[in-house]
């Protein structure tokens, strides 16, 4: 039975958008339902060109970059294409950040605003990193 | 047989080597067998979890050395 997954990213270190891109990633991958709600410090990582590697919050982060765990924004892009995750960004600090639904990595959907997300994610389990 | 692909997922971490695994599932035919090499010990109990989730056969996970092979054959 698909699960419906929803998780909110607003931090933009690098352990919690790792942990939400791992947990995305496998759930899509396994037949859930996953949309993905991108918002405040998470979102500029996702700007086309954004290099993707985040400021560690603290030591597992630092491990992590040392070694070889799948980066973040790849998680991300796995998720959507090998099990259709949404991936939405918040129209909110879109405005703010000044950038267009086109300036921000493919995969992503249109901006959303928290009305329309918290309808989508009625009866979900939902996660913030 | 004698069909075997084999996917070196060696040196990444969870969910690494799943991620792998997956990718190559979708391009793979129905009755393929695919061997995934993973060194990581959380994958190891991991991937087969996921392969009886999502019903594909588990065919044997064995370590040879510091190395998992996992073997699976795509079943839908």
């Amino acid at each position: 039975m698909a699960r419906k997954i929803d998780i909110v990213c607003v931090s933009g270190t690098r352990e919690k958008l790792q942990m939400a891109a791992m947990f995305a990633s496998v759930a899509a991958a396994t037949g859930d339902t996953v949309t993905v709600f991108f918002s405040m410090n998470a979102l500029k990582h996702f700007v086309k060109g954004a290099a993707g590697d985040a400021p560690s919050e603290g030591e597992f982060g630092t491990l992590m970059n040392q070694h070889g765990v799948p980066p973040f924004k790849q998680l991300f892009k796995q998720a959507a294409e090998l099990g259709d995750a949404k991936l939405l960004p918040c129209s909110m600090a879109m405005d703010l950040l000044k950038i267009t639904r086109d300036e921000l990595d493919p995969e992503f959907g249109p901006p959303t605003g928290l009305t329309r997300f918290l309808s989508d994610a009625e009866g979900g389990q939902l996660l913030t990193f | 047989m004698g069909q075997c692909k084999v996917i070196d997922a060696r040196n990444t971490f969870c969910p690494g080597p799943l991620m792998e695994l997956i990718t190559y599932m979708k391009q793979a035919k129905v009755g393929e067998t695919l061997e995934l090499l993973s060194t990581d010990q959380g994958s190891a109990t991991d991937v087969p979890e996921w392969i009886k989730k999502v019903g594909h056969e588990m065919i044997s996970s064995e370590k040879v050395g510091e190395v998992w092979h996992i073997k699976v054959r795509k079943a839908k």
